[in-house]
Formats: C-alpha cells, sequence, structure tokens
C-alpha cells in the first residue's frame, strides 16, 4: 500500500504557570495530574472548532511515573479531563526532553496517517516526586565503569561540561543567567507569557506557605526580575567546591505542566484549527552522560542534516536553560554570541523554571508566538538536553513566513 | 466587640465540642487584570467525610474575616470578594448537635441573629461579592451563597438542597426571605418546602442553574478557575449577569398555595415547620428583607424550642446512625461469607427478594418451587425487572447480562442448593409448611448456610425446632414494597448464634437495608403495632363511629396514608390473617373484627372505591357493615388508638422485644414510613403525655427527641 507523508503542524500550545517545589511552593497541596488535566482542558477550551471526539491520543510525559503521575498519565487525565473514554492515552518518558518527545512521537504517527490529532504534553511535579524518587541504577553502571558517577547528578554534569569549553567562565553563566531573568521580565510585560497560561486553583492548609485557603495562580512563580551580576555571584557552588554552576545560573526544581495539540497540516485546515509551526525534521542524540548538557549538539546537527538546512538558516532559537553552561556550549559550539537576539528572547528555564518533563512543550509554545510576531524568520528551532546524556531538537517552519524581506 | 461577636460568644460558651470551621482569607490578583481579590475559604480541617458546617464559633470566624474583607473593600484594597469550601463541600449548614443543645428560647433566638447578622454583611461590602458552590451546600451553606451578589455552581455539586423543613426547622438565615426573591415564589417552594418534604430530595448542579440559583454553571475539573475568570469578566462589566423578573402578583400567592396542598398532603398540619416557612415566603412577596430575616429568626427560635424539631433531629440521628449500627447485633467479623443464594418459592415476594439479593449481592441466585411453570414465572419476573431497569438506563447491556446469568430456577432443591451460603424462603404462611421446607433445604443445603425466613408473623424458634441445626436459622422479614421501604427485622431464633446472626446483619448491610434486631415475638415489631393501632380503629368503626371520624382522627400522626387504605394496601385478607395470629398471642388486646372478615369474606379489595377520583366508602362495603350506637369524636378515637398504641409499644420494651424505645421509632419510619417529624411515634406519645397516661412513665429522657430539661 502506498503511502504519503502528511504535513504535521503545531496548532496550540498551553502550559500551567510553573511554581517552586517544596513545601511552601504554590502547587504543594496540588495534585501532578491535576495539572495536565487544567492545561488540556485549557487546550481544548481554546480550540471549540477540535470536536473532543476526533482527537486520536493523548501522550503525556513524565519522568517520575508513580503516584499522581503513573497510571498511564495520559489515559488518566484524558478521562480527567473530561474527554470521551473513546479516546485513548499513554505515558511518555525521556526525562526532561519528555514532552518534546511526546511531540515528536505523535507527529510520528499523524505524518504516517495513524493519527489526524493528538493531544502532547508533559507534567512534573518535582514537589511531589523529587529528582532520583525510587531509582534502582544497575550496579554495573559503576562497576563497569559504563557512566561516571557523577552522570546521575545533572549539575555535576553541568560542571563536567564547563571543564568541556574551559571558556566558558561562572561570570559567562551568571552574565546569561541575568539576561534570561531580564528577557523573561519584558516578556511578561509584553504579554508574550501570560496569554498561553492556564490559570490553576491551589489550596493551601500550611500557613508557612503564605495565607491559606483557596487561591488563583496565574504567572510563574520562580521568576527572579531584577537579578544582578551581584546577587548571582556569590551564590554556593553546591556541586564542586569552587565549581561554576550555582542556584543562580541553572533552573531550579518545579512544578508544572504542558500540553499541545499536533495535527495533520490538513486537518487543521479543514477543522479552522489555527496553525502556528510546522515540524521540519526531529533528532534525538546520546553523548556521554556524564557532559549530558552536550546533547543539543549532536542532536540539532543530525536535524538540520535531515532538513537539508545549516545553522544559519535557523533563524529563532528555543533552548532549555537547565543549566547556563549548557546553552552556551551550544551557542560557543555553532559559532553563536552569548546574547545574539536570536536566542531565548522570552528568557529561559533559569527564569520560568523546568519542570522536567513539562518543559518541551513551553519551548514550543513560546517559539510559536516568536513566529507570529516575526513574519521574516522561516525556520526555528527547539533543543533540550536530556539526563543520562541525550540531546533532543525539533526544526520548525514558521507558517506565517513572508519571505526575506 | 461588636455585638454580633458577643452573641456568638455567648452561643459558642453553650456548644463546647463544636467542629469548628475555619474562614481563610487569601488574595491573589483576578485574570484579565481585573485586580485584586479576596477570596475566603470555609474550612474545618476534616476531609469531605466530616462536611463543614456553622456552629457559634464557625460564624464567629467568618464574622472575623469579613471585617478584614470589609475594611478591605472600604480602602479599595480589593476589587471583590468570594466565598467557596474545601475540596467536594461548600458548607452543609447549621451545625445541628449545637441546635440539641439548647434549652432557651432567647439562645434559641441568638442562633437565628447570629446567621442573620453575619450573612447580611456579605451583601453590604463595598464591593460585590461572589459565592462559588464547588461542593455539596445545604441549609445556612446555601443561604450564605444567597446573601452575595452573584453565585457560580459546580455540574459536580451532588448535592445542593434547604432541608430545614424536613427536619422540622425553616431555612432561617435568608433562605425563606432571599430564595423567592431571587429565583420566584413557585421556585422557592419547589425548593424549600416539596424537595424537604419528598425525603429531602437533593438539587444537583446543574439543576442549581437552571433553577436561576445559580448565575453561571462550570464543570468540577477547573470550577474555581473558571468562576474567578467569569468573576474577572462581570467585574470587568464584559458579562452581565441578568435576572428574570419575579412575578409579584398572584403568581407568588398560588406558589404560596401549592405549598400549603403540598404540605397538607404530607403532615396534614401535623408538622408546624413547612406552614412556618410558607408564612414567611408570602409575606417576602413585598421584598422586605428584613422584615423577613426578623421573621425567620422567631419561627427559628420556636421551632428549635418545639417539640417537632428534636423529635425530627431524632429521627434523623436514628436513620443516619443507629440505622447503620444497629443495637445488639454481634461481631461483624463473625459473618460467614455469601456467595450463593438460595430462594424457596417463586411467587412474587419471592421473585422481588430474587431481584433484591441479585442486585445487590451480585452473586447466584438460585429459585425452586413446586412446578416448572412457577419456576418459570419466576425467573421471567426477575429477567423482565432487569429488562426495566436497562431500558431506564439504570443499569448497562453488561450489568444486565450478568445479572440474568446470575439468575436460575430449578426444581430440584439438591442441585440448587447444595453450593448455596443462604436460602431464604418465602413459602405459604403455615408453620407445617414452613418446618417442611426448612427440613427439605437443610437436608441438601451445605452445613453452614443460613436458613431464613420472611415470615411476618410466624414463630422463628418453633420454625426451627425440628432441625438438626435450629442454630443457623434467622427471621429475615422485609416490608412490602422491598424494594422502596428500608427496614429489615432481623429475628433472632432461640437458638440462633451469633455466626448466623452476624451473617444476617453483613447481608442486610449489603443490601443496603436498615437492620433492627428484633426478638421472637409474635408479629415482630412493625406489624405487631400496626396491627393494634389499626384494630383500634377498626374497633370504633365497629362500634358505631363514621369511618371518615375515625380516619381523620388519626391524621394529626403524619401517616403516609390513612389506617383503611393501608389496609387496602396490605391487603384485607392478609390483615385479617395477621390479626388472627395476634388475637391469638393476645387475645386481650387484640381483636378480630368481625366487618373485617365480612369484607374479606365478601372477596372485597378494600374499602374505598375511587371513581370519583377521590376515596369514597365503596358502597357494596357500607352494606357488609354492622355498626354499634357508639358514635366518637374524633378526640375520643384518637385517644384510644394513642392508648392503645402506647400500650402495647410498652408492653413489647417490656418483654424485650427490642433493645430500646428508639428501635421501635426507627423500625416505624423505615418499615412504616411513620413520619420524621414526629420521631417515629414515641416522642409524640411523651409529648402528647399519653405514655404518662398509658404507662406511668416517659418511653424517652426528657431531652431525647425534645428539648432538654
Amino acid at each position: 500500500m502506498p503511502r504519503t507523508v502528511r504535513d504535521v503542524v503545531f496548532v496550540d500550545g498551553v502550559r500551567t504557570p510553573f511554581g517552586k517545589a517544596g513545601p511552601k511552593g504554590i502547587y504543594h497541596e496540588t495534585r501532578a495530574d491535576d495539572l495536565v488535566v487544567k492545561a488540556i482542558r485549557e487546550l481544548l477550551r481554546r480550540n471549540p472548532g477540535l470536536d473532543p471526539k476526533k482527537v486520536d491520543e493523548v501522550a503525556v510525559a513524565a519522568t517520575t511515573q508513580i503516584g499522581d503521575q503513573g497510571l498511564t498519565i495520559g489515559r488518566t487525565a484524558g478521562i480527567l479531563a473530561g474527554l470521551p473514554t473513546s479516546v485513548p492515552g499513554y505515558s511518555i518518558d525521556r526525562m526532561c526532553a519528555g514532552a518534546l518527545t511526546a511531540v515528536t512521537t505523535v507527529a510520528g504517527s499523524v505524518a504516517f496517517g495513524a493519527y489526524d490529532v493528538a493531544i502532547a504534553g508533559g507534567v512534573e511535579h518535582m514537589g511531589r516526586h523529587p529528582m532520583g524518587e525510587g531509582v534502582d541504577p544497575n550496579p554495573r553502571f559503576v562497576s563497569e565503569k559504563l557512566v561516571d558517577e557523577s552522570a546521575l547528578f545533572m549539575g555535576m554534569t553541568a560542571e563536567n561540561l564547563h571543564d568541556r569549553y574551559p571558556t566558558i567562565t561562572k561570570q559567562r553563566a551568571d552574565e546569561y543567567a541575568v539576561r534570561s531573568q531580564e528577557k523573561a521580565a519584558k516578556a511578561y510585560a509584553d504579554g508574550k507569557i501570560q496569554a498561553d497560561l492556564v490559570p490553576v486553583s491551589v489550596r493551601r492548609t500550611n500557613p508557612e506557605g503564605g495565607e491559606t485557603g483557596w487561591g488563583l495562580v496565574t504567572a510563574d512563580e520562580p521568576m527572579r526580575p531584577g537579578t544582578t551580576l551581584e546577587n548571582l555571584a556569590n551564590l554556593k557552588t553546591p556541586f564542586r567546591v569552587h565549581g561554576r554552576v550555582t542556584a543562580g545560573n541553572a533552573a531550579g526544581l518545579n512544578d508544572g505542566a504542558t500540553a499541545s495539540l499536533i495535527a495533520s497540516e490538513d486537518f487543521a485546515r479543514e477543522n479552522n484549527l489555527p496553525v502556528k509551526m510546522r515540524l521540519v525534521s526531529y533528532s534525538f542524540a546520546g553523548v556521554e552522560p556524564e557532559v549530558m548538557g552536550y546533547g543539543p549538539i549532536p542532536a540539532t546537527e543530525k536535524a538540520l542534516a535531515q532538513a537539508g538546512l545549516s545553522i544559519e538558516d535557523i533563524g529563532l532559537f528555543e533552548i532549555n536553560e537547565a543549566f547556563a553552561v549548557q546553552v552556551l556550549a551550544f551557542l560557543e559550539h555553532y559559532g553563536i554570541a552569548d546574547d545574539d537576539a536570536r536566542v531565548n528572547q522570552y528568557g529561559g528555564a533559569i527564569a520560568f523554571g523546568h519542570p522536567l518533563a513539562s518543559s518541551g512543550v513551553r519551548l514550543m509554545t513560546q517559539l510559536a508566538r516568536q513566529f507570529e510576531d516575526q513574519p521574516n524568520v522561516r525556520y526555528g528551532l527547539t533543543t533540550m538536553c536530556v539526563g543520562f546524556g541525550m540531546g533532543a531538537t525539533v526544526i520548525w517552519e514558521n507558517p506565517h513566513f513572508e519571505g526575506d524581506k | 466587640m461588636s455585638t454580633t461577636a458577643e452573641l456568638l460568644k455567648g452561643a459558642a460558651e453553650l456548644f463546647p465540642d463544636e467542629v469548628v470551621t475555619t474562614a481563610h482569607v487569601r488574595h491573589f490578583d483576578l485574570p484579565l487584570g481585573a485586580g485584586r481579590f479576596a477570596l475566603i475559604t470555609l474550612d474545618n480541617g476534616h476531609d469531605h467525610k466530616k462536611p463543614t458546617t456553622f456552629g457559634p464559633q464557625s460564624l464567629a470566624n467568618l464574622n472575623t474575616a469579613i471585617d478584614q474583607v470589609e475594611a478591605e473593600a472600604a480602602n479599595g484594597d480589593i476589587v471583590g470578594v468570594g466565598i467557596t469550601g474545601k475540596p467536594f463541600i461548600f458548607a452543609v449548614g447549621a451545625d445541628l448537635k449545637g441546635v440539641e443543645l439548647l434549652k432557651r428560647h432567647e439562645d434559641a433566638l441568638a442562633i437565628g441573629k447570629g446567621g442573620h447578622e453575619v450573612f447580611k454583611r456579605l451583601s453590604a461590602l463595598a464591593v460585590p461579592t461572589f459565592a462559588y458552590y464547588n461542593g455539596a451546600a445545604m441549609g445556612g451553606g446555601v443561604e450564605v451563597g444567597l446573601h452575595c451578589s452573584y453565585r457560580t455552581v459546580s455540574a459536580a455539586v451532588p448535592a445542593f438542597s434547604l432541608p430545614e423543613v424536613f427536619l422540622g426547622l425553616v431555612p432561617g438565615w435568608g433562605g425563606c426571605a432571599l430564595l423567592p426573591n431571587l429565583i420566584g415564589a413557585d421556585k422557592a417552594v419547589s425548593v424549600i418546602i416539596e424537595n424537604s418534604l419528598n425525603q429531602n430530595r437533593q438539587l444537583k448542579g446543574v439543576q442549581v442553574y437552571e433553577l436561576g440559583i445559580a448565575d453561571a454553571i462550570f464543570e468540577g475539573a477547573d470550577f474555581l478557575e473558571q468562576s474567578l475568570i467569569w468573576t474577572a469578566s462581570v467585574l470587568k462589566g464584559e458579562i452581565v449577569v441578568e435576572r428574570p423578573v419575579i412575578d409579584r402578583g398572584e403568581a407568588w400567592d398560588q406558589a404560596v398555595a401549592r405549598g400549603r396542598f403540598i404540605a397538607d398532603g404530607k403532615v396534614h398540619g401535623a408538622a408546624p415547620a413547612a406552614y412556618r416557612a410558607l408564612d414567611i415566603i408570602a409575606a417576602a412577596k413585598d421584598g422586605d428583607l428584613q422584615a423577613g430575616y426578623d421573621a425567620e429568626d422567631q419561627a427559628l427560635a420556636d421551632l428549635i424550642m418545639g417539640g417537632e424539631l428534636r423529635a425530627g433531629l431524632y429521627a434523623f440521628n436514628l436513620v443516619q446512625k443507629r440505622g447503620k449500627r444497629p443495637a445488639g447485633a454481634p461481631d461483624k467479623n463473625l459473618a460467614r461469607p455469601v456467595t450463593k443464594v438460595g430462594v424457596v418459592g417463586a411467587g412474587l415476594m419471592a421473585s422481588q427478594l430474587a431481584l433484591l439479593f441479585l442486585r445487590r449481592l451480585e452473586v447466584p441466585v438460585v429459585l425452586t418451587d413446586i412446578d416448572q411453570e412457577r419456576v418459570d414465572k419466576g425467573v421471567g419476573y426477575v429477567h423482565a425487572e432487569i429488562d426495566k431497569l436497562l431500558g431506564k438506563g439504570r443499569i448497562n447491556q453488561d450489568k444486565a447480562n450478568r445479572l440474568k446469568a446470575l439468575v436460575s430456577g430449578v426444581l430440584d432443591k439438591a442441585e440448587g442448593f447444595a453450593d448455596a451460603d443462604f436460602v431464604i424462603e418465602a413459602v405459604f404462611e403455615e408453620i407445617g409448611v414452613k418446618q417442611q421446607v426448612f427440613a427439605e433445604v437443610e437436608a441438601v443445603a451445605p452445613a453452614h448456610a443460613i436458613l431464613a425466613t420472611n415470615t411476618s408473623s410466624l414463630s422463628v424458634s418453633e420454625m426451627a425446632s425440628k432441625l438438626k441445626h435450629p442454630e443457623r436459622v434467622v427471621g429475615f422479614h422485609f416490608f412490602n414494597p422491598v424494594a422502596v421501604l428500608p427496614l429489615l427485622e432481623i429475628v433472632r431464633g432461640e437458638k440462633t448464634d451469633d455466626a448466623s446472626l452476624a451473617t444476617a446483619f453483613a447481608v442486610a448491610k449489603k443490601l443496603k437495608k436498615t437492620a433492627v434486631l428484633v426478638k421472637d415475638a409474635p408479629a415482630f415489631v412493625v406489624n405487631r403495632i400496626l396491627t393494634r393501632f389499626m384494630g383500634e380503629v377498626q374497633n370504633v368503626i365497629d362500634e358505631g363511629t363514621p369511618v371518615a371520624v375515625a380516619e381523620k382522627a388519626v391524621e394529626p400522626l403524619g401517616l403516609p396514608m390513612s389506617p383503611l387504605v393501608l389496609l387496602e394496601l396490605v391487603g384485607p385478607a392478609i390483615g385479617l390473617h395477621v390479626s388472627e395470629t395476634l388475637h391469638g398471642a393476645f387475645p386481650d388486646r387484640f381483636t378480630v373484627s368481625e366487618n373485617l372478615r365480612a369484607v374479606v369474606k365478601a372477596g372485597k379489595r378494600g374499602f374505598y372505591v375511587y371513581d370519583s377520583g377521590k376515596p369514597e366508602l365503596d358502597p357494596e362495603v357500607a352494606a357488609l357493615l354492622k355498626q354499634g350506637d357508639v358514635v366518637l369524636t374524633e378526640e375520643q378515637v384518637r385517644a384510644r388508638v394513642l392508648d392503645a398504641v402506647a400500650q402495647e409499644i410498652g408492653l413489647m420494651l417490656d418483654e424485650g422485644v427490642v433493645a430500646e424505645a428508639q428501635d421501635i421509632d426507627l423500625c416505624l419510619i423505615t418499615g412504616a414510613g411513620w413520619p420524621f417529624h414526629l420521631g417515629g411515634i414515641t416522642p409524640y406519645l411523651d409529648r402528647e403525655g399519653v405514655s404518662e397516661r398509658v404507662n406511668g412513665k416517659r418511653f424517652l429522657e426528657p431531652g431525647v427527641a425534645s428539648v432538654p430539661a
């Protein structure tokens, strides 16, 4: 049977505001599944032209798939969100690139013709599920020196990446972090972020976190607008004595969820759904787990090669800021300036937070908005590093592209 | 300290064990840039199994929260105030345990005033107020929201009501005055009167919206978020809430008249609450809310200090608590599993029992009878009932298939009962027949199987006496209609052991029946009292009092139907049989009416004809009646009947038929539909002085189902 690969588009994406993990965090008493349910419902509410019955799949990523992130959360979240029981769902895990992988996986199925439209997203409640909860690494990793012992500690892998790029100093990382906070604050001031956030009601019973009772979260909690280099200079380097990685130049531990609609372009047009981005290529690559932050570089090489593009063709970059050094390593590799205007225009995870498996769709949602504002740009990419030594890159085309002007 | 705060402090001192609700105030920015908002969360710190209530300290806490937001609103710090509840619960009203403790009219008045004074402040704030009914809301919970400018309701709300009239109160924190002014008198009568008097029927979220009580409805999954976004739109003027104009003309009076008709039909003027509520609704026509609130205060205080409310609360507690933990039941851990049920007989009663066991236990149920035709008919009945449930959407096709596959009928008891754990008989009421049936069942059923009898009048011990293992026989007396009446009298025979009894109670619980442990005494509880009651009514008729006078005389008891209509429902022949049985046991108190005998002999199924649409004495029956010449007044009839009932109950308690008078009331409420607002019967007999007159003492201590001394 002859098949034709179909064009796949990013229809829309939303997310909850991100919170700080821990007892004082806004989501401390909110379930992870409820977070992703609210994102899915907002996505459906924003796209009333989509008959929920037509949704072919709900792919939800979570790194720690136990408790309220277990029980095949893609399926349970679909039911909880009010989708018909005829809509199936599954869970997905590629740690930090969970939501990104949910998108590429359903995109593959759309391209193949198995689905017309799917929901892809992710959730991580790092307060309820701290990194490493319930892990049981095979002792052979260490006994056979398959990976360095630092591979399981993301902060240590970031220090290792600084070693690989000696020119990326703590000063450069801090400067990058300050710019991220500034850009994020500006994006908020310009209303670029709020439009894709779904408000979340949150309950607090413990007065240590602030006023008790029900509240409403409408903005990201981790933001630190006004951060200066001086603020960052004396922060501790918890992963290495005299190291470079601090809480200030890395993303924090966060709670949040995202959801996106991925469809065939024909389906989107027929159902009058927006087409915010067109999928060009995607790629994943493995690197030594102890320098996992290097991952986006080979992943991007592969994705560019598939698309027949070069780095110069990319007009907008959304790079996940798990650590400043990881962004800087990418930029250094490709010869792009630390403060290049094409990179993370709204700031990044250092400001907004990085609830692991949810972040991929945040990058896409932000890139989609930048595409809309910048019709002179044809291609953009979203990329992130992944625990245990991986990178993930998706290249997108701007459907609003008006040609070079 | 404000007067309100003082009032509540005084009330709180009377009620030290209150489960206190906290009113948390939390601030945040609304979406759409609508401004800073204060949201009050009502939360008693427990999970949803202990719903949030308003005792005096709880009201004081809400008052303090309102102090705070009132100042903020006045300062322009906030643009609105919301109020909502903890997960699954908004608030379920006044804490009734506190109400039960009140001894003085002035304290009762303080409760009414206290609630009003606090709630009223919500409507007087300098900013709009919003109630978000997120979960169950009843009574004062509903009312606190009525004082707000706007309301939203969750589509997931399972229960929303003003149940005060059901309990013997009026919605007294604004409900009677505000609701008709919000949704019109007719709808308000439906909520306040009709639903309350229909076994406290609850509204679901969507009905709350459709009635116009809520201005907007949102699904449960993100109810609060959507309510707050809606709030922001309302505050910004993007959404304008439009409510229908209330008809304050004739429609209002008609609604009140309809309410009186409903109340008359249910309580025949015998309980004051509905009428007090209707008076306030009627007066609310002119929209003077403060006058309405004052009337509510008075009505509340009068009703709290009157016996009816105490009796209503007593009945409520009997059904909710004692009905769920039967007095005298053995340790439930002794119960044996029941994985298959046998039913001896395939007649109508047996088939109804088979259906009930099937639906509740979902285990194989086998019917037996003496010929294949009867067996087929019994199974056919069950199948037809399953199809009816399927047709109504109460069960789905898979469940219907499952249930049908579980029911079967066989002729051979050995085949049917060899692996049954519980066999119940519903054959002809004749001791020899029943003994024979049990002997046959014992020969084929496993040694552990419970042998249960649905007898209504025979001795369980006698039925068991000829068995090898009489210790496993229990009485399992249902009430008609089996699917409707909750009561199950569980009869302990002389030799019944604890394990069998525990199994019987465990089965009753799974059947969702209200089980009451009863001694093996003639006709047990309900039938004995009803027979004595109806026998006395019959006696006065036989002696010469007109039927209509006798019937009307007992209306103040608020029974679901008149004595003769009940007799018609039971069937005159069965009524006669039971009266003969009891006459045999207690010939000096239970008579057998010759007139009833004549009616049965003539093959009449009842006393009335309904050709005109209402019951009229059947001329053929009238022709049969031979009456004496002693004509009593209604009062005289009532005294005679009540004296007889009080005497019988006193004797039953002396005999130890049940553990306490409470069990008598529980039986009458759940097995005969005797009214909640009288607490069954013993609180009424105490209150009217009948107990004292007949037995020289009350049935219940003062304070139990009455105002404490």
